[in-house]
């Protein structure tokens, strides 16, 4: 429900509002309910992941253990870490988006995009390292490890394969979700550039950052379920 | 309808801090023996992290209208049920 | 001869511009409902067409028409081309996306170039599915149980999921910029509980399209990548769990029959109500059953797997949910009959697909509480049972509502009238093939002929005879509409803009409507179906039949 307002001035006239709101905070509702309900469908999407790595997680849970622990965790760690500084810088951007801060606003969009890169980069070393482990799933695919906890007691190389079709599907579907991000804000920085957002219309900074940070609480998740499985043992 | 809802920079800052702290602790944790209680420590510290990014970051504190929220609380409800309904399968096979 | 409207045309959504290229990159949410129209309306005929071989192939106990390998094809795509291009598109695609926006007194809906870029993500999805089926088609049963579709199957999974992982995506922008748009962009005065109950219908279709899409097209990821590189997360030699799948599956496909039966309860509704003069029976009860469907119908999906080996334990929860489930259908079949009971029933063509829908859903949802029950389900599932409950509620349900709402709404859409004669006719045609077809087939199913099978006992002849000339009968009654809609386009006399004397904000505006809907943005003071007022300066008038 939105107001009379364009009844009673008709020649107020936002030229970034779209015909077929009736003013700017409608259609500034609209992106962002939009953009929340998409992100409803990101979570179920992931969700059937989560499923999957939950069932054969208790199933399997110490080959899964041994599985994980070829994992670097302190990298794990360390690009959680780079996620949230960039979620800080994401929320900082949108910030002076609202406050007609123009360099604040590009500082910070550029400082997102390279903690963007920066985490696809550790994680391209860690694929780098899986791949020469051979614990890629497929034909070339080798796993030689102890359950932790239990030493005389090898795990299950195919048990260990589902845990990393898993581990890769789950964490490259989210670089894939941060590939997407990176671009959007390259989109956005330009726009920016451009002088396009102004504290009355800076909805894309809105919208991107909902985004951005949904792919962070992604993470958020994976961490501890992929990396630190019994680390204690 | 929700106005421009933004924090200070310094409520920012602060629940950028509480973010770091719990990817410590989370960390730290698990290297810890805390028998059946690893798991549940860290989904624990990953959802008050998550309920931080969104009620902070995304805004949703700050938004006038239940509406948001309530897209939130129904995802998350639905996805509790697809794990909960098919651990209602895998969890009981043995029982048969 | 055409008839020519003796008025100068005003300008409408469809003479506003010409050329293909209006069409191909309108924003207009009423072009691309009819882009959709004519999308899906050419894949149910692709569906219709692998319907026709099967029942051609069972005429005969012997397997004599085609081989068995081409016969698994055969009810492979005809089931996930009706499913996934026709049945989940078809009424919101096409009347939701024409009549939404239009109901809540909006211009168009929330994101009109979403909406035109969800049809291009359909077409995409269609492409790929037509090459799919051009260079060898797929053999898994429409659901694509593993290990046979990832391990063993030699036709082309790995396309055909792609094909409906992207045509998933479209039914998500839909239901997107549904939510959105009955959110923001009611009019003034358009409080939720003076909405259209066809609004109701499509805001709990959307919430359905929105949190279940997403895990089929993360299944289907899974599929082709377990198929790709043999993973091992279904297949059971490498540690995998084939039911997972299932799980996985059926979490969509279920709340999925839910998308393709929930929007022609709308019109159902919309029609019951316009027909018999009344206002709806129990507006919030339908309102809320819509809703209530939605949230339930996610509940219930191993009812599909009692017998593939989940524990008996879990079969016991989700045979009580699939009972729960029926009670909020059943709450509106009481509501639509109790809105008949004393109203002023006229038997318009629309009426009549919205009498057979009452009649052959709820024929359709009973069968459904007989397949819930576990111990009947040992007995009738994977047979013609199973396969007559589903076509009772697809095709006598979903599909009469759809060609129902076609007929109430075609005036609006096209500014013509279609020959009523014929359209009562074609309707008569429809309900008995559909009986005649699927009937049997509740028979048949319960002595005992499996489903998917090409061959069956001698004994099993005559049904499967009488079933094979339903069909034929049934198609008929479908071509009908085709031909007389087309005919009336050039030749029906034109439409008043409230040809029914409906309620509702879409028939207060012209036939066909212009391109931004209303000439002033509505404001609403009245109540949802206020046939009483608009009856009342005409009670002395008997109504005149079409």
């Amino acid at each position: 429900m939105h107001s009379q307002a364009a009844a009673v001035h008709p020649e107020v006239h936002n030229p970034a509002l779209l015909h077929h709101f009736a003013e700017p905070q409608q259609q500034r509702d609209a992106a962002s309910l939009g953009m929340w309900i998409f992100l409803a469908t990101e979570v179920m999407f992931f969700g059937g992941l989560f499923c999957a790595y939950l069932i054969y997680r208790i199933k399997y849970f110490g080959d899964f253990a041994a599985a994980s622990q070829t994992l670097n965790a302190a990298l794990g760690a360390a690009n959680t870490v780079v996620l949230i500084c960039s979620s800080l810088t994401v929320v900082l951007a949108v910030w002076a988006a609202q406050h007609a801060r123009r360099t604040m606003l590009l500082v910070s969009l550029v400082l997102t995009i390279i903690l963007g890169f920066a985490f696809l980069g550790i994680k391209a070393d860690e694929y780098k390292e899986k791949f020469e482990l051979h614990h890629v799933p497929g034909a070339s695919f080798q796993f030689q490890k102890s359950i932790p906890g239990h030493p005389d007691q090898m795990a299950n190389p195919q048990h260990a394969q589902i845990y990393f079709a898993l581990y890769f599907i789950m964490t490259g579907l989210h670089a894939l979700h941060m590939i997407v991000g990176i671009g959007i804000f390259t989109w956005l920085l330009y726009s920016a550039w451009r002088g396009r957002f102004t504290p009355e219309y800076n909805t894309p900074m809105e919208i991107g950052g909902l985004y951005w940070h949904f792919v962070d609480i992604i993470w958020i998740y994976l961490f501890p379920l992929l990396y630190l499985i019994d680390l204690h043992k | 309808m929700s106005e421009h809802s933004s924090s200070s920079l310094v409520t920012y800052v602060g629940i950028w801090a509480a973010l770091i702290f719990g990817t410590i602790l989370t960390y730290f944790a698990a290297r810890i023996d805390l028998g059946p209680f690893n798991a549940a420590v860290a989904l624990t510290i990953a959802t008050t992290k998550t309920l931080l990014v969104a009620l902070f970051f995304m805004h949703l504190k700050g938004a006038s209208e239940k509406l948001l929220k309530l897209v939130v609380i129904s995802t998350v409800f639905f996805l509790l049920i697809l794990l909960a309904l098919s651990m209602a399968d895998y969890g009981t096979r043995a029982w048969s | 001869m055409a008839i020519e409207n003796p008025q100068p045309e005003r300008v409408n959504y469809l003479n506003k511009e010409y050329g293909i290229g209006s069409w191909l990159l309108t924003t207009d949410h009423k072009r691309i409902a009819l882009l959709y129209l004519i999308s899906i309306t050419f894949f149910f005929f692709i569906g219709g067409f692998f319907a026709l071989l099967i029942r051609l192939e069972l005429l005969t106990p012997a397997g004599d028409l085609v081989q068995a390998d081409t016969y698994n094809k055969l009810f492979t795509m005809h089931g996930q081309v009706m499913v996934f291009f026709f049945l989940i598109p078809s009424i919101p695609a096409v009347l939701g996306n024409f009549l939404v926006p239009m109901m809540v007194g909006a211009k168009d809906l929330a994101f009109p170039r979403i909406n035109l870029l969800s049809w291009y993500i359909y077409v995409i999805g269609g492409i790929l599915m037509l090459h799919c089926m051009a260079t060898g088609g797929v053999d898994t049963g429409w659901t694509f149980y593993t290990p046979f579709s990832t391990a063993f199957s030699n036709t082309k999974v790995i396309e055909a999921g792609l094909a409906i992982f992207v045509a998933g995506f479209s039914s998500i922008l839909t239901g997107l910029n549904f939510i959105v748009t009955i959110h923001r962009m009611r009019a003034p005065g358009m409080t939720w509980s003076r909405l259209p109950l066809f609004i109701w219908a499509h805001y709990a279709t959307s919430i359905i399209q929105i949190l279940g899409t997403p895990v089929i097209a993360i299944t289907l990821v899974l599929v082709v990548a377990e198929r790709s590189l043999h993973l091992g997360i279904f297949d059971p030699k490498l540690g995998g769990d084939p039911l997972l799948f299932q799980h996985l599956f059926w979490f969509y496909s279920h709340p999925a029959v839910y998308i393709m039966i929930l929007p022609s309860m709308g019109v159902v509704t919309e029609i019951i109500a316009c027909f018999s003069r009344k206002r709806i029976f129990g507006y919030s009860f339908v309102a809320l059953s819509s809703i209530a469907i939605a949230v339930f119908g996610f509940l219930v999906w191993a009812h599909h797997m009692f017998v593939a080996g989940i524990s008996v334990y879990a079969a016991l929860v989700f045979s009580l949910l699939s009972y729960a489930v029926a009670v909020p259908s059943a709450v509106k079949v009481f509501n639509w009959t109790a809105t008949l009971y004393k109203g002023s029933i006229h038997y318009d063509a629309p009426m009549l697909y919205a009498f057979g829908f009452l009649g052959l859903f709820t024929i359709g949802g009973l069968t459904g509480l007989f397949l819930a029950a576990l111990g009947v389900n040992m007995h009738v599932h994977d047979t013609y049972f199973v396969i007559a409950h589903f076509h009772y509620i697809m095709v006598g349900g979903a599909v009469m509502g759809y060609l129902g709402g076609m007929h109430f709404w075609w005036p609006k859409i096209s500014g013509r009238l279609y020959p009523e004669g014929w359209a009562r006719l074609a309707a008569l045609i429809v309900f008995i093939g559909f009986n005649l077809t699927f009937f049997p087939q509740f028979i048949l199913g319960y002595v005992g002929m499996p489903r998917r099978y090409y061959q069956y006992p001698a004994e099993f002849q005559v049904l499967n005879v009488l079933s094979t000339a339903g069909a034929t009968i049934l198609g008929v009654g479908y071509l009908l509409p085709m031909i007389y809609f087309l005919w009336s386009m050039r030749y029906g006399k034109p439409a008043p803009d409230n040809p029914w004397n409906a309620a509702g904000l879409e028939w207060k505006t012209a036939s066909p409507p212009p391109t931004f809907n209303f000439d002033q943005e509505p404001v609403v003071t009245w109540e949802a179906y206020n046939y009483e007022e608009l009856d009342a300066p005409h009670r002395e008038e008997v109504p005149v039949a079409g």
